[in-house]
């Protein structure tokens, strides 16, 4: 038979049951290919969804669907009264995966712990610059600051001897970056002259062991039955790489995948109308905000900066840039964050208010600089538009402005100025679930000229964040954060806009899936209906 | 012949350094660095970021860092990409099949449609179905990809349910060690309905990724027929009493084929542009929709390396082209 024969033949067969897959497989279909499979390597979210949640391990975990830290590899810490010294309990029995290149001999042990921090942050070691590793999530969570050494105590027990006491060390743990690899298999690599096998061909003690990926089409996982802890629920899962929401909608109508992430914010609403379909919902980990040069006149007047924000229609934006895909922001925090200020009252949107207090800060006929993005964000989907509107809402109170951009790796950099004119539009994704991360990374003293982007350093805020950072629990913490979040609303530094909401879409055979707040997509306990 | 291919074969020479030079300077031209880029919203540190960019190698004169690419080219190296850390000849290599499987069967999609529609419009012409055929032709032409390929899922795979909405095969089917050609992998697996799937999943994407180039060729085939319809010599064999579908299928067609096969050659472009599109549209994983993302990520090597090995393959296609001028006509490999 031609080609062509066959083409028309393929154009004339009419299809059977589309289903792909039977109820011990889970299909999931996602946005866009991994970079690589060890974690620690790279920074993006669609990344850790393929490689640090099914196959991996962490000495700590976050329970799925909250922030809270719980026991993973480590069955129990300890914290030294000094806040410098943590000891982790190892679990035992844990088994590695196998591949056809690697066959454990050995449980998980301290030297797979020791291992998997120092290849990252030792250049001695020989794994250091394999991969062309950069280790961002690991300098970036200023891990080479912080560790001063890893000690093997026997091999169930390892310390970690800290620069500083540190209190979301333990959350840091649970992060992907932290992903448990296999020092045995490293070894063997090397021995072979293909480290790069770590990366391509993952060995963890994970839910999921890999079995197939072809880039940009497909990846393929088999339950690891010698798991130590709940065993996956599915015999296999597989990520079909599909990059257009709207074909990843109709996938998921037509019985080709079971989930997917990231709909359009146009389909949400035929998609929770839609009676063979499950939408879920949850604010995301992330901030979008619109932050002034403190360092700059008249921005460095805070009455300045409150009367702007009241003149900003949040409602609006909401409305028109998230089509209604986010939530107000009022605090520097998201709301699923523990320590999220519930009292903090918002700006009223009240631009006669705002003009009056412009006025009587002598201000009039102000000429002012938006700068807005190039990229979409998941806390802010488009700024242009944003910034648009914040355009109009401003010259209502007679505050002139002009939007300017640049492309993203100079808007990054030029928007860290200290002389920087103008206010930016930026945000924020939280990587731990620690209110530190957001507070101290992005308005501490210590973030000037770097990723505090509004520079602004105030010295009752940044005592609060700097004592909360080092006490242990909590429950002691907590109040310290709430009280640096009404010192934020007072001086405003920034306008906050919005958080995204997240949604998950999925067919009504799916069981147990639960959305996570910090943005990763796990699967370990997803089973399906018959 | 020998000689006409060996001088078509010289001029690959200054061409190919052209091609270095340029892939080499676009991306760098470019505003935005690759660092910072990969830094995001985090930032790094002014030790970090001198730390990275030796790493990269950035910190190096500009024409140091060429020589290195173009040693490296000569070597048959092209780097590693700064996002995967995998060599760029590799992720070439493995998503270039589809690529090339999609477009192979769009092209002989659009042929197979295209030559006798340009045909027969051209002999009918002015008529009802020269107008008919010419308009859709137009449409065809003007249609975004993009809305043509979703209202193609809408309609054939969502409503009707007659396609698959994605993909290159149904994901029951899986081959351990894949060519890369779908077709080809499915044939041989011994899987049963596998050469089906396989053939299913290829529909839509060449429908969409054939449009234009069945457009194209339609338009340019009538034109080419009608000029070669008014010459002396098909009057003479009009006069001599031969068939019509001799006349026209023989006398004509071999004639009219030489800009035909000028615009199938041109076409490779258009196929590969569009393949961006029809790519992430069809989740397909070829070299489109690679090259797209790593221009966002200003990931060098792979922009660098990717443009270098589609030149090459255009290049390559551009000779062939010549070489059929020559088979066709053979005033041209005279010359």
């Amino acid at each position: 038979m031609s080609i062509k024969l066959n083409l028309a033949a393929g154009l004339l067969l009419t299809a059977l049951g589309v289903s792909a897959a039977s109820a011990q497989t889970l299909v999931y279909c996602s946005e866009g290919s991994p970079e690589g499979f060890d974690p620690a390597l790279y920074t993006a979210g669609t990344t850790f969804d393929a490689s640090s949640h099914p196959i991996y391990d962490h000495l700590t975990e976050f329970k799925v669907g909250t922030t809270e830290v719980i026991p993973g590899l480590a069955e129990s810490w300890d914290v030294s009264e000094d806040g410098k010294t943590i000891t982790f309990k190892l679990r035992q029995g844990v088994k590695f995966h196998a591949n056809d290149l690697f066959t454990p001999t050995r449980d998980f042990n301290a030297d797979d712990v020791i291992f998997s921090f120092d290849r990252q942050g030792n250049s001695e070691n020989p794994y250091n610059q394999v991969s062309g590793g950069t280790w961002e999530y690991y300098s970036g969570m200023s891990m080479p600051d912080l560790v001063e050494s890893i000690e093997k105590v026997d091999d169930y027990t390892v310390v970690f001897h800290l620069t500083r006491p540190e209190a979301p060390f333990i959350a840091n743990m649970a992060m992907d970056f932290a992903s448990i690899v296999s020092k045995e298999y490293a070894d063997a690599m090397l021995e072979a002259g293909t480290p790069e096998m770590l990366n391509q061909k993952p060995i963890g003690t994970g839910p999921f062991a890999l079995q197939a990926y072809q880039k940009d089409a497909v990846i393929r996982y088999l339950r690891h039955d010698g798991y130590w802890g709940d065993k996956a629920k599915v015999q296999s899962l597989i990520f079909a790489i599909t990059p257009d929401a709207s074909v990843r909608y109709q996938k998921v109508q037509a019985g080709e995948c079971h989930v997917m992430a990231y709909p359009n914010p146009a389909d949400v609403q035929a998609m929770k109308d839609a009676e063979d379909i499950v939408v879920m919902e949850q604010e995301g980990l992330n901030v979008g905000y619109l932050a002034y040069n403190t360092k700059v006149a008249p921005y460095d007047n805070p009455k300045v900066r409150k009367a702007l924000n009241m003149a900003i229609d949040k409602q609006a934006i909401i409305d028109v840039v998230f089509q209604g895909s986010g939530q107000i922001a009022k605090n520097p925090l998201p709301p699923t964050m523990w320590s999220y200020n519930e009292a903090v009252q918002d700006d009223a949107h009240d631009p006669e208010a705002a003009k009056a207090m412009l006025a009587e800060e002598g201000i009039d006929g102000l000429d002012m600089k938006i700068w807005a993005m190039p990229v979409q964000r998941p806390y802010n989907p488009n700024a242009r538009r944003m910034a648009e509107l914040m355009q109009e809402d401003l010259s209502k109170v007679g505050v002139n402005v002009e939007i300017v951009s640049y492309e993203w790796g100079e808007y990054l950099d030029r928007s860290k100025a200290e002389d920087r004119d103008g206010a930016v539009l930026l945000g924020w994704t939280g990587d731990n679930g620690d209110p530190d991360n957001f507070l101290a990374v992005l308005l501490g003293c210590d973030g000037v000229g770097a990723s505090n982007r509004a520079q602004w350093c105030h010295k009752p805020f940044d005592d609060l964040i700097q004592q909360a950072k080092v006490l242990p629990t909590q429950a002691e913490r907590a109040p310290l954060y709430e009280q640096a979040q009404v010192i934020f609303k007072e001086q405003a530094p920034w306008a906050t806009i919005a958080h995204s909401v997240v949604y998950m879409t999925m067919r009504p055979e799916v069981e147990g899936y639960v959305v996570h707040p910090l943005g990763g997509h796990i699967f370990n306990q997803v089973g399906l209906s018959q | 012949m020998l000689n006409y291919i060996l001088s078509r074969l010289l001029t690959f020479v200054p061409t190919f350094i052209g091609v270095t030079i340029i892939s080499f300077g676009f991306i760098r031209v470019l505003p935005g660095d690759p660092i910072v880029v990969m830094a995001g919203e985090r930032g790094l540190s002014a030790e970090r970021y001198e730390q990275l960019s030796a790493q990269f190698g950035f910190d190096r004169p500009i024409y140091v860092q060429f020589w290195d690419y173009l040693s490296g080219v000569i070597q048959g190296d092209l780097g590693n990409s700064f996002v995967t850390k995998r060599p760029v000849w590799d992720e070439f290599f493995a998503l270039f099949p589809a690529t090339l499987e999609l477009s192979i069967c769009a092209m002989i999609f659009a042929l197979a449609l295209g030559l006798p529609a340009g045909v027969i419009a051209a002999v009918n012409r002015g008529k009802l179905f020269d107008r008919a055929l010419m308009s859709t032709a137009l449409v065809g032409y003007s249609m975004p990809i993009f809305w043509w390929a979703l209202l193609l899922i809408i309609v054939f795979s969502g409503n009707l349910g007659w396609t698959p909405v994605s993909g290159r095969i149904d994901l029951l089917y899986y081959f351990p060690d894949p060519s890369g050609f779908m077709l080809y992998d499915s044939i041989f697996s011994g899987q049963t309905g596998a050469f089906r799937s396989a053939l299913r999943h290829l529909v839509l994407p060449t429908v969409v990724l054939g449009t234009i180039p069945l457009a194209v060729i339609a338009r340019q085939t009538r034109s080419a027929m009608l000029e070669v319809l008014g010459e002396d010599y098909i009057r003479t064999a009009r006069a001599k009493g031969l068939s019509a579908g001799r006349i026209n299928g023989i006398h004509a067609l071999r004639n009219a084929l030489i800009p035909v096969i000028t615009v199938i050659g041109l076409s490779v472009g258009t196929l590969l542009a569009g393949a961006i599109l029809t790519e992430t549209i069809f989740s397909w994983p070829g070299i489109g929709k690679w090259m797209v993302d790593s221009i966002f990520r200003r990931d060098y090597p792979v922009v660098q390396g990717g443009l270098l090995l589609i030149a090459v393959m255009v290049m390559i296609v551009n000779l062939t082209v010549d070489m059929l001028y020559g088979i066709i006509n053979p005033k041209i490999r005279k010359r």
